[in-house]
């Protein structure tokens, strides 16, 4: 699916409003069948509990999930909905659209498909579409959508699952399923969503628009977009530049091929691949490009979650010696420092652990670490004025522990219980020393443990996303989600200020 | 489209302020002589004209000729190559520029998002080394310096193998004044391949403008 060059200006973004804030809703197409979208989609809207009116249509009157059904679009209450959400086959979405005009209706989610994606016929129903729309001054977001998802109105407009925790990061996405992917995953981590938005086949409203109108959405810290086409790349361009000084953009792009531009006359031309134009467009306008799914999530909650670094000096914290040689790793292949540790923090340091602890950056305690050592040291480090950010490895090892003590056929001799319950309360302390330290300075804290994914649940993990923090999954992906946030806030510095 | 000859390409270049290696058209093997001892120290020969894009490939092109005798041997045989297809063709002088650091500038027009300026590393071996930076024209001053960031050569811009270090400032400068000759009307693609750092400073050795008009 590709950005729709055809729609002759960008849209106005008040315009987009009545899709993310509608004062009620129309599910066209209403189904008595909970395999068809028509039901998923009105039953998401009411599972959701959305907080506006909701109307839905069946031509047979039908009583569904508690909602009277109405006929036609023609009885709805004028000026009682903004926006109108369509599963009904292609052909009728035309008459649809006349009639909602009608009752008052701004907005309109085409979920049907077989339109542009279904050939040279749904090319034109496509275009025909557009045009009504433009005449009758409606938005148009899909068609051939998901669904929208709008937490702030508590509204989920989708004709698939999940529907995510409120919080602050937007998306948008040509394919619909990588939407879910977003949401899936702000799910499993807590880190909410504030919008989010199939595009289908944007024939009117495009990623960019939606990208446009996040950046001055009061909900949102952070967006996300996947693309694979562009469209006019200028316009597109444009807009990502427009977006990112507000706000973080992180974009995902599918299908960039290797290919040079058109038969070069020059070497310039040879070497001008998609991948490299793209890749330079996103750097100079702003956007953080990810290469998967998983990076830019890790990315925009990273954005959501933690204040911008005001340098790249970083210090790495571990009770697991490996992960921090890892994360050192990690750091030499970013634009991170892994800064030598100052005097007067190793002084510090000195004070709280037995001398065979690391001395060096990262920090290997060593198992040296008393009662209140790791919180200590946490706050040592985000005070310290030379470092601008922090990554705490080894949350949630204690509490895995006790889980596996808790399964013991032992558990009930020795006071397993009480030591359980001593593991468990200091992870919890950790995960909040994070979150309270990074509040305290504005420095970014991470905390990274494969138990926030193996082992949710884990004390650890599971305070951490209490506290509004994000669990990164393991060290080398917090480094290159904070080497995004550097790379961010130093373009702002250097393109901004 | 059509192409300047590579004395045509530089000079436009450095019209725009290009640091451009010093050369000299002459149109005999007597006069190429004569040219070398008036630039004084090595050059290199080349048989310059428009349809002569690709010299290297055709071995049209003579390096580090030291003395009169063996600049005119040396354009005796390359004007002894010259076929049909060649069209009107000269030999260009130029004072050698030595430096062990190639880099690419260019530019060129894409279908999706238009002129597009490139820093690369290699010179001649851009395509095969193809780390290559790209921004869409028009760029900023601000621009140019992540471009050269992007590379990911510090190595190669600190001091390097004896030579000084590359004065960022003028590869700064040498990408605006590329930038700015790709403005001009009739303008479609440029390379600047190789663009030699000779005591830290960018000079642009050889160079092919593409022009819309043939």
């Amino acid at each position: 699916m590709t950005e729709n060059p055809t729609t002759a200006a960008p849209l106005e973004l008040s315009q987009l409003d009545l899709l993310f804030n509608p004062r009620g809703i129309v599910i066209a197409g209403a189904s008595t069948h909970p395999g068809k979208f028509g039901f998923v989609a009105l039953h998401n809207v009411l599972a959701g509990q959305f907080g506006g009116a909701v109307f839905a249509t069946n031509p047979e009157r039908p009583t569904i999930l508690g909602i009277q059904t109405l006929a036609s679009v023609t009885e709805v209450p004028h000026g009682a909905a903004d926006l109108i959400f369509i599963c009904t086959p292609p052909h009728t979405c035309a008459d649809i659209l006349r009639a909602a005009a009608d009752r008052g209706i701004g907005a309109a989610f085409v979920a049907s498909g077989g339109f542009g994606e279904a050939g040279p016929q749904g090319v034109e129903l496509q275009k025909e579409l557009v045009e009504l729309a433009e005449s009758l001054g409606m938005v148009l977001a899909g068609p051939n959508g998901q669904g929208i998802i709008s937490t702030p109105a508590k509204l989920a407009a989708q004709i698939v699952a999940p529907i995510p925790p409120a919080g602050h990061i937007a998306v948008a996405s040509q394919s619909g399923n990588l939407v879910s992917a977003f949401l899936n995953h702000a799910s499993h981590s807590g880190v909410g969503i504030s919008r989010a938005i199939s595009a289908g086949n944007a024939a009117m409203a495009q990623v960019t628009d939606y990208l446009r109108w996040f950046a001055q959405d009061q909900h949102t810290k952070a967006m996300a977009a996947y693309v694979e086409g562009v469209g006019d790349g200028r316009r597109f361009a444009a807009a990502i530049h427009q977006a990112a000084q507000n706000k973080p953009v992180v974009l995902v792009k599918g299908g960039t091929t290797t290919r040079g531009a058109q038969a070069a006359a020059s070497h310039t031309g040879a070497l001008a691949t998609d991948d490299r134009v793209f890749d330079g467009m996103a750097r100079q306008c702003g956007a953080v490009r990810c290469h998967t799914i998983e990076e830019a999530f890790d990315a925009v909650a990273a954005f959501a979650t933690c204040p911008l670094p005001a340098g790249p000096r970083t210090v790495v914290l571990s009770s697991a010696g490996g992960w921090g040689v890892i994360s050192a790793d990690a750091v030499s292949k970013s634009k991170l420092e892994l800064i030598h540790l100052p005097a007067d923090l190793k002084a510090a340091i000195d004070k709280l652990v037995p001398p065979r602890w690391s001395r060096h950056n990262p920090i290997d305690l060593a198992g040296g670490e008393g009662r209140d050592t790791i919180v200590e040291v946490i706050g040592l480090l985000a005070d310290h004025p030379d470092v601008d950010a922090v990554l705490y490895l080894g949350m949630g090892i204690q509490s895995n522990t006790a889980a596996h003590l808790r399964s013991s056929p032992f558990y009930g001799e020795a006071e397993l219980d009480r030591i359980c319950q001593y593991h468990e309360r200091q992870d919890s302390r950790f995960a909040a020393a994070v979150t309270e330290a990074s509040n305290r300075v504005g420095k970014p804290i991470l905390a990274a443990t494969e138990l926030g994914v193996t082992q949710p649940q884990n004390p650890g993990p599971a305070t951490l996303a209490e506290q509004g923090g994000y669990c990164f999954a393991s060290a080398d992906r917090a480094i290159r989600a904070l080497n995004h946030l550097w790379w961010y806030a130093d373009w702002r510095k250097r393109h901004l200020s | 489209m059509g192409v300047l000859s590579e004395f045509d390409s530089k000079q436009l270049l450095a019209s725009h302020g290009v640091q451009i290696s010093n050369d000299l058209l002459v149109a005999s093997a007597d006069a190429a002589a004569e040219a070398a001892l008036q630039l004084a120290g090595p050059v290199a020969l080349k048989l310059c004209g428009q349809a002569l894009a690709h010299k290297s490939e055709r071995g049209l092109v003579k390096l580090g000729l030291d003395d009169p005798a063996s600049v005119k041997r040396a354009a005796q045989e390359l004007l002894a190559t010259i076929t049909a297809e060649d069209g009107e063709v000269a030999l260009l002088v130029s004072q050698m520029v030595t430096g062990h650091r190639e880099f690419i500038i260019g530019v060129a027009r894409t279908a999706q998002f238009g002129a597009v300026l490139m820093l690369g590393l290699g010179g001649v071996l851009a395509e095969a080394t193809a780390n290559a930076v790209f921004r869409l024209l028009p760029v900023t001053h601000q621009d140019c310096q992540d471009m050269i960031h992007d590379l990911d050569a510090e190595p190669l811009l600190t001091e390097f193998r004896g030579e000084a270090a590359v004065d960022q400032h003028s590869l700064v400068n040498a990408l605006l004044a590329i930038a700015s000759a790709a403005a001009t009307d009739g303008i479609e693609e440029i390379d600047v391949n190789p663009l030699i750092i000779c005591q830290g400073q960018p000079v642009a050795v050889d160079a092919l403008v593409v022009t819309t008009n043939s």
